[in-house]
């Protein structure tokens, strides 16, 4: 597999018979995602898209051996939902919703934190479109045929932002092993320096594009792995060249509120790592064709 | 949410923090009845904008007769104040708080926020106070101290206490300083505030530690479970723009430009802007359309963008994933249509249904432009923009 999610996986879908979650669910299933069943609390025993409803995550991972959860359970009760995957046993956990409030973050952060390192879910986003291994299966929201199956990693924060480095590396021919979206919230999962982590140990990766923007510390937490320990070409963009201070750009997380948070600052340290910068957003294809070639 | 120091004062004195006396006044004649009502011989009258730095730009008078509150009153009232946080623009003055003046012996800064590094809210103090935070740590970066809230458990007294002890205040004052610490703190924790700066806090001559001025600001992901929060929302602080676009659901942000935007997902929104600056253009707005547009949210896209007299061509850009190219098409051409649009259109639709997408606008006969590239699309649409101004200016 490439990383976090491949044809083996055995998906569970909470907020499963909601309209988002079945049409997506149908989705996954129609693009040969391996999805086990769902939870949604008070039809366990039914059936939905042919596959069986669970009232709780315990119970269906019990039942189908789920290994990986996709939550569509909406931002007032995603934080919950997310701990319980946590509690279940779940390897991998990917939350779609946009606008948890960032006070439940934290609580879900720290709650993670009761288990051993090597026991501990990862969580990927919240407010994300998904991770993607393309050929073999998806946990998301993405168009999977814009993806062609190969050998270069994406991370990023914005979902159509990845759509579209995705889709021009396409058109130069250029593969993705996996795509990763780690959100746009100010708190999340996973953050860019554990995502490199991953393919930077990953065989079948042989380099990374990472879609940054505006806003948190985390690109420049990236630039210094990535200077320290990583042997894999990087490259970069970073959205919100344009954006004022102090205003929040559509994503929770992207705001430019502290030194090194804007898009200049954060270009600047991930050029200073080495890293090779996509100088603008329809450049993506070309660079990273000459970062390979 | 930004709100007004009245209200974060209100709400910190539910929370056992002791703030000056004072009462909100809509006119000058309100402004001195509060000042009688106060009795005293010296109050502050405090222009309410969500900025801070009003002083600097008059917002704060001290006053010692009826008279001089009256005046101060007459000239913030329907004043736009301008400080650096808010934009040249300013804001407006529609409300005034006085307040019974204090006599202050010393200042503290007093800031809780929420950390993203450490995913935690964490203290700040410095007995430095009365200076902004940046100045604090570029002038006086030994004085700050910083505590770190493990939120299993909240905030401890005992962390209020190293804070008040660090700051240097005498042993009568701490409790008091404890009790402020803590109250700031389970107002930040209770209300889900992002943000609470007090600053200064002060002690007064008399001995006592009060919240002189106070800055909240709340998470908008919570603001559901918050509904008296939200109620304090005061859309004359706004962008009208913004104000309008938010009222119908959409996610909006006004610029200066001339160049409209309609973008799905808020980083290729970003993205777009990014792209038409190194075209040479300038964008008006960030709009993020969401996933799933129907074409009748199309149509109220084109209406806020619109609703910006200095836009003067519009860009469509949308990668569709949950989104249909169609419906998106539909919508441009509803809008065209209805607003009978005069001004450059460029639409680039990728992704889903993308060729059902195209065959709308094709069959539409509307002189729409399309593009099939993010970099074509911002370059149709500055080249537009000026062939357009061009005509207009020959």
């Amino acid at each position: 597999m490439a990383i976090l999610i491949d044809s083996e996986t055995k998906v569970l879908v909470t907020g499963f018979t909601g309209r988002i979650g079945s049409f997506h669910a149908q989705d996954m299933i129609n693009h040969g995602t391996n999805v086990v069943g769902g939870v949604t609390p008070g039809k366990g025993g039914t059936t939905h898209l042919g596959l069986p409803v669970f009232n709780t995550v315990k119970g269906a991972v019990a039942e189908t051996g789920a290994d990986l959860v996709i939550s569509f359970v909406p931002p007032p009760f995603a934080a919950d939902s997310i701990m319980e995957a946590a509690d279940a046993g779940i390897r991998t956990c990917v939350c779609i919703a946009d606008g948890i409030p960032a006070a439940d973050m934290i609580r879900v952060k720290r709650y993670m934190r009761r288990y051993k390192a090597e026991k501990r879910m990862r969580l990927i986003g919240p407010n994300c479109a998904g991770i993607i291994t393309p050929g073999q299966a998806f946990a998301g929201l993405m168009p999977p045929h814009i993806y062609e199956p190969g050998r270069i990693g994406i991370v990023g924060r914005s979902g159509t932002l990845g759509y579209e480095a995705a889709s021009q590396m396409k058109s130069k021919g250029i593969g993705v092993s996996s795509s990763i979206g780690i959100g746009g919230d100010p708190i999340n999962g996973s953050s860019f320096r554990d995502i490199l982590e991953l393919f930077e140990a990953d065989p079948e990766t042989d380099a990374v594009v990472m879609v940054g923007e505006i806003g948190g510390p985390q690109e420049a937490e990236a630039a210094e792995y990535i200077r320290d320990h990583m042997t894999k070409p990087v490259a970069a963009y970073v959205a919100g060249l344009s954006a004022p201070k102090g205003r929040r750009m559509g994503h929770a997380g992207a705001i430019v509120s502290a030194f090194g948070e804007s898009a200049q600052e954060k270009v600047e340290i991930l050029k200073g790592s080495g890293v090779t910068i996509v100088p603008t957003p329809s450049s993506f294809g070309e660079t990273v064709a000459r970062m390979m070639a | 949410m930004d709100i007004h120091e009245y209200q974060a004062k209100d709400l910190l004195t539910r929370f056992g923090v002791q703030v000056p006396r004072g009462g909100i006044a809509y006119s000058p004649e309100q402004a001195v009845y509060r000042a009688s009502e106060l009795s005293g011989d010296k109050w502050v009258v405090k222009a309410q904008i969500h900025s801070g730095a009003r002083g600097k730009a008059g917002g704060v008078r001290i006053c010692s007769s009826e008279e001089e509150v009256s005046d101060a009153a007459t000239w913030m009232l329907g004043r736009k104040l301008v400080t650096h946080q808010t934009g040249p623009q300013g804001k407006l003055v529609s409300r005034l708080y006085v307040e019974e003046a204090t006599s202050i012996a010393q200042e503290i800064y007093l800031g809780f926020v929420m950390d993203r590094k450490l995913e935690r809210v964490v203290v700040v103090a410095s007995a430095q106070g009365g200076m902004e935070i940046e100045e604090i740590s570029e002038q006086e970066p030994e004085s700050i101290i910083r505590s770190v809230v493990d939120p299993a458990v909240g905030m401890q007294a005992f962390q209020a206490r190293e804070i008040a002890f660090s700051l240097g205040l005498e042993p009568p004052l701490i409790a008091q300083a404890v009790k402020t610490i803590m109250g700031c703190y389970r107002l930040m924790a209770e209300m889900d505030a992002n943000m609470v700066e007090v600053n200064p806090m002060v002690v007064t001559q008399a001995g006592e530690i009060v919240a002189l001025d106070a800055k909240v600001s709340f998470d908008d992901n919570a603001l559901f479970r918050r509904p008296e929060i939200a109620e304090l929302r005061d859309k004359s602080q706004e962008d009208t723009r913004e104000t309008y676009a938010e009222d119908r659901g959409l996610s909006y942000i006004g610029l200066d430009g001339e160049i409209g935007c309609i973008v799905n997902g808020a980083g290729l929104a970003m993205a777009t802007l990014d792209m038409i600056k190194m075209s040479g253009g300038e964008p008006a707005n960030f709009l993020d359309v969401g996933g799933g547009a129907s074409p009748e949210r199309v149509l109220k896209s084109f209406k806020a963008v619109l609703n910006d007299p200095n836009v003067e061509a519009i860009l469509v850009n949308i990668f569709a994933g949950i989104n249909r190219c169609d419906w998106i098409a539909e919508g441009v051409v509803l809008a065209m249509k209805e607003l009978d649009l005069t001004l450059p259109v460029v639409v680039r639709l990728s992704g889903t249904n993308v060729e059902e997408g195209r065959k709308v606008l094709d069959d539409s006969g509307l002189p729409v432009i399309t593009a099939d590239t993010l970099a074509e699309a911002a370059d149709s649409v500055v080249g537009a923009w000026k062939d357009a101004k061009f005509k207009e200016a020959s």
